[in-house]
């Protein structure tokens, strides 16, 4: 057949392709304070990546090491291959930053067109990635109103659809949702969905632990500027140990379990082994509870979050 | 279309949005109204009972012109100090510049575009009313400066002395420091160059050496001084006036290897907030 390598040919090999983003031992100091304390972090092609932390965990400083925006005292990067602050390599990538403001006196379409501009976009392609832009985010019919008298909601939907121009091939959103409501954060979560069927890595840097838990195949915690969990969702999560919702509980441990540990009317013990089910259920029926459900080892984002950060 | 030019529209076109250009147009229309009835009056006015010899109302009117030209050396360099101001320092206090300089776009690009959005803006409004002033002084009262484009030429690049100083200190300061910075050294500037006149005029050398320190440190003064020489009569020059250091007329114009220190100071400031900016963290 035309093209097909003939016997005993050495076979094409392809280059293997950079992740998205890795870091080794990035480290941003500023004066005293050490924002970031060697960050290892690797995130690969494809992915939506959740990257989370408490406040002043140096999610933001890590955003903006990788985009350039600063530098780093200590450690290194890459971003799609390139090393961090390389500037060709920016064009591939989107970013909404936490603070997202664009210039008021614009209007929603001038404001991306100054984006594709700035990002580089052959110019017979402008206007047609602007009103792709627009309808994306919601905002087709609010184009040729000035950015000044959108409300934040709207200034955030503009800022995704700024982060979506051109083809990136990461895009990088740093809490996409903070000024959305319901509507608009199940929009947000659509769009991230898109991207990821279309082979686009998404960084998303979000408070929202739900929402990371909707949407992220992986996730990095960081706190106090050091990664302190990595790894898939679900890896992640599993080994929660049984949970069960139960009402008229008056004590607070089991015997032979241990302490009982609340969120609501759902009790669990921690790291207690699912195949000991059994004997939760037994145990909580004994002392007088009424047993209504009982959930299999998942824990939620949120217990793991503070579980991790030792927080109660 | 490159960086720097984006950045230069963006910057041109804010101008226009903004209103900036049609206030200081409407403004300057007016002042240039009343100030082109002022000179027509001059050769009607009466000195002892008797009309101004041609000799004296050319002299009147070359005076006031100084005047005038004062004050408007005065709205160009505030102008320049509050354009300047918000144009780095205001999209980093705002988290503008987050978007903006995520982009393919170097810091020098992001300064350029910016410096070249308002100084083609300013130095258009500097040739602009001035022109028609000069025009109409010479109309109303028929003086004509002995060199109108070199009068131009030094305040247009008074402006983006200022301009560029302005620039640089905005990418540390704030808008409100960066400007309020800008129009007291602007003021010093012209206050040392004044004290430096004197010190010509009455051989000291200690208070002469004020004015030149001045016109090197930051060389609006020095350019003020060669507008003064462009626009007064060449009479002026050797007269007892410039010779007694007033602040409106001069004794001499700017040598070439001044002009070519101006172009030097300029890159140089103009590089120094390329280096401050991109050493700085956004």
């Amino acid at each position: 057949m035309p093209g097909e390598a003939p016997p005993g040919a050495e076979p094409v090999r392809l280059a293997p392709v950079a992740p998205a983003i890795s870091t080794s031992s990035l480290t941003k100091r500023y004066g005293d304070r050490l924002a970031l304390d060697g960050l290892d972090l690797e995130v690969p092609r494809g992915l939506v990546f959740g990257f989370l932390g408490p406040n002043g965990a140096g999610k933001t400083t890590a955003v903006k090491l990788l985009l350039g925006l600063a530098r780093p005292t200590g450690g290194e990067g890459r971003v799609l291959g390139a090393p961090l602050g390389d500037r060709p390599i920016r064009s591939k990538v989107g970013y909404l930053p936490e603070l997202f403001r664009y210039q008021g006196w614009l209007s929603a379409r001038e404001a991306l067109v100054l984006h594709c501009q700035l990002a580089g976009l052959p110019q017979h392609q402008v206007r047609d990635e602007v009103e792709r832009g627009l309808e994306v985010v919601g905002l087709e019919g609010r184009g040729d109103d000035q950015v000044a008298t959108f409300s934040k909601g709207m200034q955030q939907r503009l800022g995704l659809a700024v982060a979506l121009l051109g083809t990136p091939e990461l895009v990088i959103l740093d809490e996409p949702t903070s000024a959305l409501d319901p509507v608009g954060r199940h929009d947000v979560r659509e769009i991230i969905r898109k991207l990821r069927a279309d082979g686009v890595t998404v960084f998303l840097n979000s408070h929202f632990l739900s929402e990371v838990e909707l949407v992220c195949d992986r996730v990095a915690l960081v706190d106090r500027g050091k990664v302190v969990a990595q790894g898939g969702l679900a890896e992640l999560l599993e080994g929660g140990g049984p949970r069960v919702r139960c009402t008229g509980l008056t004590v607070s441990a089991l015997d032979r379990l241990g302490e009982l540990r609340t969120d609501g009317d759902w009790v669990w013990v921690e790291g207690l082994d699912s195949s000991r089910t059994p004997d939760l259920v037994e145990a909580l029926v004994g002392v007088g509870a009424r047993v209504h459900q009982v959930e299999e080892g998942r824990r939620s984002l949120e217990e793991r979050f503070l579980q991790l950060l030792e927080r109660p | 279309m490159s960086p720097i030019l984006v950045i230069a529209r963006l910057t041109a076109r804010e101008l226009l949005r903004r209103r900036l250009v049609h206030a200081l147009l409407l403004l300057t229309v007016l002042v240039i109204g009343l100030t082109g009835w002022g000179f027509s009056r001059i050769p009607h006015l009466h000195l002892g009972g008797e009309l101004l010899t041609p000799a004296l109302a050319h002299l009147a009117a070359a005076q006031l012109l100084l005047l005038v030209m004062f004050m408007f050396s005065f709205v160009v360099g505030l102008t320049a100090a509050f354009l300047a101001a918000p144009a780095v320092a205001g999209d980093l206090e705002s988290g503008i510049a987050l978007a903006v300089l995520a982009r393919p776009i170097s810091r020098a690009q992001f300064l350029l575009g910016r410096w070249l959005g308002l100084a083609v803006p300013l130095l258009a409004y500097v040739a602009l009313s001035a022109s028609v002033e000069f025009l109409l002084v010479a109309v109303a009262a028929g003086y004509s400066p002995p060199n109108p484009v070199g009068a131009e030429a030094a305040l247009g690049a008074e402006g983006l002395v200022l301009l560029s100083l302005t620039l640089l200190l905005s990418t540390r300061l704030s808008a409100m420091t960066a400007g309020v910075v800008t129009v007291v050294v602007f003021g010093a500037m012209w206050v040392a160059g004044v004290a430096g006149a004197f010190g010509q005029a009455f051989h000291n050398t200690s208070i002469a050496a004020v004015g030149d320190v001045s016109h090197l440190l930051v060389p609006s003064d020095g350019l003020w001084r060669a507008a003064i020489f462009a626009i007064q009569p060449r009479v002026f020059a050797s007269a007892s006036l410039s010779r007694v250091g007033s602040p409106f007329s001069a004794s001499s114009g700017p040598s070439v290897a001044y002009l070519a220190f101006v172009a030097a100071w300029l890159l140089f400031v103009v590089g120094m907030g390329i280096v401050s900016l991109d050493r700085r963290e956004i």
